[in-house]
Order: C-alpha cells, then sequence, then structure tokens
C-alpha cells in the first residue's frame, strides 16, 4: 500500500511539473479522439437524424444495424484498419499505417455508429412528439431534420461527450494502427498498457489520473447539460 | 332561428345566399386496430363561419379535425377543399391548433418564427408578423421565455397566436380552452373574434356549452364517430332533435344502437 501512495504522489508531481513528455501525451490523445467524434459528428448525427424521421424500406435493419455496431469491439476494429492501411492492403499505398490519422480513421469508426444510434433514438423520440405540428405547418423534410436536430441540441451534446468518453479510454484499436511509437502516435491509454508493463509506474498511473480527471469531467459537462436543460424545459 | 346573414365575414355573402362551401366531408370514414372509429360522415364547412364540434370522449371529434386536415387518410370518402381533393396546397391554406399544444423547444418568439418561415417569410414583413402575434396573444412580455415553461393557457395563446399568424382561410382547433381558467379561456375567444372578424373560418371542438353559445354559427354533434346531428348551433343546443344529443347536453350517457362494427 505504501508503494501506491508513493507512486501516485510521484505521479501528481508529474503532472504538477507539467512534464514534457506527459504533456505531448494527452495533446496528441485529445488531437486524435475530438477529431475523431467530430468527423464521426458529422456523419453520425444527420444519419442518425435521418433514419430517426424517415420511414423507408430496410428502416428496421438499418437501426439493428447501427444498434449492434455501437458494441463494436475495439481490437477487430483496430484489425480490419490495420488490414485496409497495411503496405499490401488495398489503402497501403498512402502510407498511413502507424500516425495519427489511422488512429483517427479506428476511432472514427468505433464512434460514428454510437453518435448515429444514439442520435437516432433521440431524434425519433422526439419527431414522434413533432410530427404532426410539422405536417401541419408544411415543413419540408430538410427543414424538419435540422428542426429536430436544433430541438435536439442538448441531448445530443451528451451523445457526442459518450462517443468522447468511448474513444478517449479506448486502447485496442489505436495500438495496432497506432503502434505506440515514442513521439509519434502515443496516446494516453497506448502509453499507460507500454509503461505498466515496462515498470515505469509513474508515468502509467500519472495517465491514469489524467484519463480519470477526464472521464470525471465530461460526466460532470454531461450532467451540467441535463440540468440547464431542464430548467428551460428543452429536455 | 339565426341565418347566415346574421355571421357573414367580410368576404362572405350578404343576403339569403348561403355564404360557399370551403371545406367538406363526403362519406367519411377511418379504420384502425380493425374498427371503424369515424363512418359515413357528411358535412359542409362554410366560408367565414364558425363551426363547433361536439360529442362525448371518444366520439372521434379529433380524429375528425385530423382527417379535415389531411393528417390522417380516410380508409372511404373523401375530404374536398373548395370542390376539389385535400392536397398540400390546401392543407397550407389551413391551420390547427392540437389537443395537445405542442411548443418546439425554443423561445415564445422562436416559435412563431419558425411557422413563419415555413411559410417562406423572412426580414420585415415575417418581424412585422411577429409583433402582431405576439400582441394578439398578449405574449410580449414572454417573448425570449422557453415556449415550454410558458403556463397551460400561455401555451395555448401561443399555439392560436402561431396558427393565426399563417393566416389561414380555416383554422381548426382541438378543445383549445379546455383546462384553462375563464380569464384565459376569454383570452383565446378574443383571439379567435378578432380572426373571425377578418374573415377565417373556425372548426371548434369543445366541450364547453357556454362556449359553443358564444363562438357557435352551426354545430355539428358527434356520437360514436357519426353525425348524430348538425344544424344551427342556438337550434341544436335549444332543441335537439337526437337521441344523443339531447342525452349529452341534459348530462346524461347515452349508449344507444352500437354504431361501432367490426369491420
Ligand atoms: N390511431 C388509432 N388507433 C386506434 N384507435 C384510435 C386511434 N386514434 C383514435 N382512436 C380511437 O378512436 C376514438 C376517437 O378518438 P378521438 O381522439 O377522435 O376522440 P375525441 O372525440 O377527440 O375524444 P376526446 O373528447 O376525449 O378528445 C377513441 O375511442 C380512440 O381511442
Ligand atoms: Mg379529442
Amino acid at each position: 500500500m505504501d508503494g501506491f501512495f508513493g507512486i501516485l504522489g510521484e505521479a501528481v508531481a508529474l503532472i504538477l511539473a507539467w512534464d514534457a513528455d506527459l504533456i505531448e501525451i494527452i495533446g496528441l490523445s485529445l488531437r486524435v479522439t475530438l477529431t475523431a467524434v467530430g468527423i464521426a459528428c458529422l456523419i453520425g448525427l444527420p444519419l442518425g437524424a435521418l433514419v430517426g424521421t424517415f420511414r423507408f424500406p430496410g428502416r428496421t435493419a438499418v437501426t439493428v444495424l447501427l444498434n449492434a455496431l455501437m458494441g463494436l469491439p475495439p481490437v477487430v476494429v483496430g484489425l480490419i484498419v490495420y488490414l485496409m492501411l497495411s503496405a499490401s492492403g488495398p489503402l497501403g499505398v498512402l502510407g498511413l499505417l502507424y500516425t495519427p490519422t489511422a488512429m483517427i480513421v479506428a476511432q472514427t469508426i468505433l464512434v460514428t455508429p454510437i453518435v448515429a444510434a444514439l442520435t437516432r433514438q433521440v431524434v425519433e423520440d422526439l419527431n414522434r412528439e413533432y410530427a404532426e405540428q410539422f405536417a401541419s405547418l408544411g415543413v419540408g423534410p430538410l427543414d424538419r431534420v435540422a428542426a429536430l436536430l436544433w430541438d435536439a441540441r442538448y441531448s445530443l451534446l451528451t451523445v457526442a461527450l459518450a462517443g468522447f468518453g468511448r474513444a478517449v479510454a479506448e486502447v485496442g484499436a489505436v495500438f495496432i494502427v497506432g503502434g505506440n511509437i515514442n513521439h509519434v502516435t502515443r496516446v494516453m491509454t497506448t502509453t499507460i498498457a507500454l509503461e505498466t508493463s515496462k515498470g515505469n509506474l509513474q508515468l502509467a498511473l500519472a495517465l491514469g489520473v489524467v484519463l480519470l480527471g477526464l472521464a470525471v469531467a465530461v460526466n460532470a459537462l454531461a450532467m451540467t447539460l441535463r440540468v440547464s436543460a431542464q430548467r428551460a424545459a428543452y429536455a | 332561428m339565426r341565418d347566415a346573414a346574421c355571421h357573414v365575414a367580410p368576404s362572405g355573402a350578404v343576403g339569403a345566399a348561403p355564404a360557399p362551401v370551403l371545406a367538406a366531408a363526403r362519406g367519411l370514414a377511418f379504420e384502425a386496430g380493425g374498427r371503424r372509429l369515424v363512418d359515413g360522415i357528411d358535412l359542409e364547412i362554410r366560408e367565414g363561419r364558425r363551426t363547433v364540434i361536439m360529442g362525448a370522449n371518444g366520439a372521434g371529434k379529433s380524429l375528425l379535425l385530423r382527417l379535415l386536415h389531411g393528417l390522417i387518410r380516410p380508409s372511404a370518402g373523401t375530404v374536398l377543399w373548395q370542390g376539389r381533393p385535400l392536397d398540400r396546397a390546401a392543407r397550407r391554406a389551413q391551420a390547427m391548433v392540437f389537443q395537445r399544444p405542442v411548443m418546439l423547444r425554443r423561445s415564445v418568439r422562436a416559435n412563431l418564427r419558425f411557422a413563419l418561415a415555413v411559410r417562406g417569410l423572412s426580414g420585415p414583413e415575417r418581424a412585422e408578423r411577429e409583433r402582431a402575434a405576439l400582441a394578439s396573444a398578449r405574449l410580449e412580455e414572454l417573448a425570449r421565455r422557453p415556449a415550454r415553461v410558458l403556463s397551460g393557457g400561455e401555451q395555448q395563446r401561443l399555439a392560436v397566436a402561431r396558427a393565426l399568424a399563417c393566416e389561414p382561410e380555416l383554422l381548426l382547433l382541438d378543445e383549445p380552452t379546455a383546462s384553462l381558467d375563464p380569464a384565459s379561456t376569454m383570452a383565446i375567444e378574443e383571439q379567435l373574434a378578432e380572426a373571425h372578424a377578418r374573415g377565417v373560418t373556425l372548426v371548434l371542438v369543445t366541450h364547453d356549452l357556454g362556449q359553443a353559445r358564444r363562438i357557435g354559427d352551426d354545430l355539428v354533434f358527434l356520437h360514436a364517430g357519426r353525425v348524430a346531428e348538425q344544424g344551427d348551433a342556438a337550434r341544436v343546443l335549444e332543441a335537439p332533435r337526437s337521441e344523443a344529443a339531447r342525452a349529452w347536453l341534459s348530462g346524461r350517457i347515452y349508449l344507444g344502437p352500437p354504431p361501432l362494427r367490426p369491420v
């Protein structure tokens, strides 16, 4: 136990000292995950909103598929992206393997179904409430989707945060396609895995503390959003 | 007996000739869940007139409004608008206030703006209509509040103002004053009176006999999905001819011959 608290003390000291390696790793983590979540939202929000708003043949199948893809195992996504990007793969010429871009691609694939599936649920519920009023006003299809997305904005921010939480804590996919190369593709989760096995527990724990802090911050933000949405009766 | 001439709208006919038919139902029926919920409805909504629809809970009043507004497709029969089948353009000449008001998760003003933007309005004209709607609903003070925190009465006033801001020829209202206090009820009736004076045709579902007397020119009484009686509102309310209306008006429950038949 003494050992744990000793290491924790050193880890906190590392964070407080604003250690350069630590900052670089956190920075890359955030860059990769925020970019992936951003792209996932660009695809997932409209996709989920379309599926949630309109009836079309195969809609149930699409919904089931999206829900199933929410639980994609990160290592499987990593493996598939690896096979695509490796020198002999179809996209090998791009030379993206072991770059942050490859990590962004993998995380985007992981997060997009989450954003799309949760958006579909949120938008479908809201559409049920609005549908007759919209039909009565004669709202066109595009305006309808836009209005639903806007009116669901608080819930959708929570959806994006859920995607962020999943991506930032994920290790399997980024490890396989990023390779955990020092100063190139090392992010928080892969560093924790590697440094722990090397016995460099201070850095690993320091990153663990930061990761935990992020999780708490994300949840606090989600809660704040929920409360302020309820206060404005927008929930 | 009141006749059409006492209730003419600016665009209506003067003298003995009745106002032209704006909307009509011909043999209208609606089925769901293997039951015929609305059956054999024939009625005419005349331009500039105020038609009150009454009937017990579950009689099919809300379904009839939805059918007239084209929100649901009849299983049989047709809805006519100015003599032609109801289409998208015709629906744009109508507006509806629902039994439960639907408020967007936006401010009061933004709720009005949305409806007007859908009609393709922008710039100064939209701003002017927004202002007029807020004034007629007496909601100027609350313009920036989220619409969904308004009280029930305020929400209904906003719903009526939003519908009227679209300048419909026909306004359908589904129990707009149910659960409102007398002052809020009067406020809504004033909004409707203003609209009527401008020539808007009104169809109003209500359970409130006083309101039916104050507002109704014509009255349609529904029983179990069928028209039990229709005619001049004052006449139906004073001397109902159908057993269903007579029973309902005297507070009895009329079970009657069961018109709900399996399809
Ligand atoms: N989509 C539907 N599927 C099955 N039954 C329905 C459907 N919509 C309405 N009904 C039934 O049709 C009947 C008429 O409904 P409607 O809402 O028109 O009644 P109403 O006259 O407006 O009653 P209230 O005064 O309570 O508002 C009710 O018995 C209702 O349960
Ligand atoms: Mg009803």
